[in-house]
């Protein structure tokens, strides 16, 4: 099939060229044309500070963001199922971050987290608490970052949960309650076993996007302050974009590429290994 | 007689069942608000900003509506920025990457779906793992060789990247959803591929192609990256024109949160119109695994 094979050349076609490009010295500025220097752009990254620290940030902040949305995705789409008065109209209002565009939120989340004139710090202040830098801080922008993420991808997590527990066989339950299992036991024996295929496909998209999570970042920070928000992509970015050193970073997106389909084949093969279908 | 059979007891216990469920669905509610408060006050937040004027933006205690609403904001967006324009631009990009991605993905999910080509289903998903980023140089340079560099054309091929990825994978569910024995019927019938695709297979997923469009078109509404890099003053978008609001103009909200808004509008909209659609595309492969 001739579409097919666009596909396959839309997907391969840069993946090669950036792979070629990871082993040359090529420099956008530099008029001489550039040479194949063979993996010496993989060992600069591998002692590479920056990118090191870049690295650990990323699998941080993935680690983080990605955890909090699970669990609080989880308990948002057992409150969504549950028979309530407006329950639709919570449901329609919670499909709106997924859609609302990023950059959009992230300039948004900018001028309420302004340390001087932000609602963030009017609530602190309000409780009697002292305001927080935010953004700003070298300690903060990172929780900062993981609150705007976990507000935009939590109903994602949700609704793909939802859509599990809509499947739900009945009988389970109903052996569960003959046997005067409580709720609790009947949410952890039955209820998350049965949602561990459907939860899988929300955490392995949650992973993919947040490991490569570009323009929340990029809109808030650029990496900022110093590099204290600075991930692999951003980093990367900066070395292509404004250093132009595009054999290096071309270096860093192979790897880059390589950390996160490693970890998507890794959850894939373990969820052919433990849960069956 | 009756009155005995049905003991005054058992009325009072129904009674009470009714009272639980009422403080059930009351409790229900209540829990979650908590979810939608937070997630309802940013963009209520985005839009009282946007009406407010400098004295009360600046203020450190903020009023939570505006106390003297003023629209001052969303004249000076337009009237300093090409902001119809480059409005039309993200319209023009997001319609066109949205038709190529159904044109070219239509078939190609079909084959995939129909024939099991489970590797072809692999390499659609790492598209969604490759990072953005690698697709800008290699378009960078082929753009500048075809002299299409600062095109509404090029901008629309480097979202067809995003957009027509997705619509495979969507449509890949709606696919293989469809019972085999009619497209064999339709064979048998001496129908060849391409008429049991197009008379059989299409008019049958045609929620799977509302619910794809649509995800791709915001998909392709939302991009900031490609226009970022490689858009120039006759093919910017949306994304790019608001973010630059912010780099030119530190602490001056006003315009920002109207463009934030002017940006989110069409989305919430068609997210209210086309809800069902859009719920089924993004759990579309969810369940079915």
């Amino acid at each position: 099939m001739p579409a097919l094979l666009v596909i396959v050349l839309v997907v391969s076609f840069p993946l090669l060229y950036t792979l070629w490009q990871s082993l040359t010295d090529w420099v956008l500025t530099n008029p001489r044309p550039a040479q194949l220097i063979g993996p010496v752009n993989y060992i600069e990254a591998a002692t590479d500070q920056r990118a090191l620290e870049a690295l650990l940030r990323t699998v941080i902040l993935t680690g983080v963001a990605v955890g909090v949305q699970m669990v609080l995705g989880v308990l948002m789409a057992l409150t969504m199922n549950q028979y309530f008065s407006g329950r639709s109209l919570m449901r329609t209002l919670s499909l709106l971050p997924i859609v609302a565009t990023p950059v959009a939120i992230a300039l948004v989340f900018v001028i309420m987290m302004n340390p001087s004139s932000g609602i963030f710090n009017a609530g602190l202040r309000a409780m009697g608490l002292p305001g927080l830098n935010w953004i700003y801080g070298q300690d903060t922008v990172l929780p900062s970052l993981v609150i705007v993420d976990t507000w935009q991808w939590t109903p994602f997590v949700m609704l793909i949960a939802l859509a599990g527990l809509s499947t739900m066989p009945r009988e389970p339950y109903e052996s569960a309650r003959i046997d005067g299992a409580n709720a609790w036991q009947i949410f952890w024996n039955i209820t998350l076993p049965l949602l561990y295929p459907t939860l899988f496909v929300a955490l392995l998209f949650r992973l993919i996007d947040t490991l490569k999570l570009f323009d929340t970042i990029y809109a808030m920070t650029q990496g900022g302050p110093g590099t204290a928000s600075e991930t692999v992509n951003l980093y990367l970015y900066s070395l292509g974009f404004t250093y132009f050193r595009m054999g290096y970073a071309s270096s860093l997106v192979i790897a880059l590429f390589s950390l996160i389909l490693a970890i998507a084949l890794v959850l894939i093969k373990y969820r052919r290994q433990n849960v069956l279908g | 007689m009756y009155s005995v059979k049905q003991p005054p007891k058992r009325l009072v216990h129904r009674g009470s069942l009714q009272a639980d469920q009422r403080l059930q669905r009351l409790a229900g509610l209540a829990i979650s608000l908590i979810f939608t408060i937070p997630i309802v006050f940013v963009f209520f937040w985005m839009i009282s900003m946007s009406f407010k004027t400098q004295v009360e933006i600046s203020s450190p205690t903020p009023s939570l509506i505006p106390l003297q609403p003023t629209t001052a904001w969303y004249g000076d967006l337009l009237a300093r920025t090409p902001f119809a324009r480059y409005f039309l631009n993200s319209l023009i990009v997001g319609v066109a990457s949205t038709g190529l991605g159904l044109l070219i993905g239509l078939p190609a999910a079909y084959a995939i779906a129909r024939w099991k080509l489970k590797q072809a289903a692999t390499i659609v998903l790492i598209t969604r793992i490759v990072p953005a980023i690698a697709y800008l140089i290699p378009w960078f340079i082929l753009a500048k060789q075809l002299g299409i560099s600062d095109s509404l054309f090029l901008i629309t091929l480097l979202h067809l990247t995003v957009t027509l990825p997705l619509i495979v994978w969507i449509m890949i569910g709606f696919f293989e959803g469809l019972p085999a024995e009619l497209e064999q019927a339709a064979e048998v019938d001496g129908c060849n591929v391409w008429q049991t695709f197009f008379l059989i297979a299409i008019p049958l997923v045609q929620p799977g192609m509302v619910a794809a469009g649509i995800l791709a078109a915001i998909s392709s509404w939302n991009n900031f990256l490609f226009a970022a890099v490689l858009g120039g003053p006759n093919s910017q978008t949306l994304p790019v024109v608001i973010y630059n609001l912010l780099s030119f103009e530190q602490a001056n909200w006003g315009p920002l949160a109207a463009g934030a808004t002017l940006v989110c509008l069409p989305i919430v909209a068609a997210t209210l119109f086309f809800q069902r659609y859009l719920v089924e595309g993004l759990t579309s492969g969810a369940v079915k695994g």
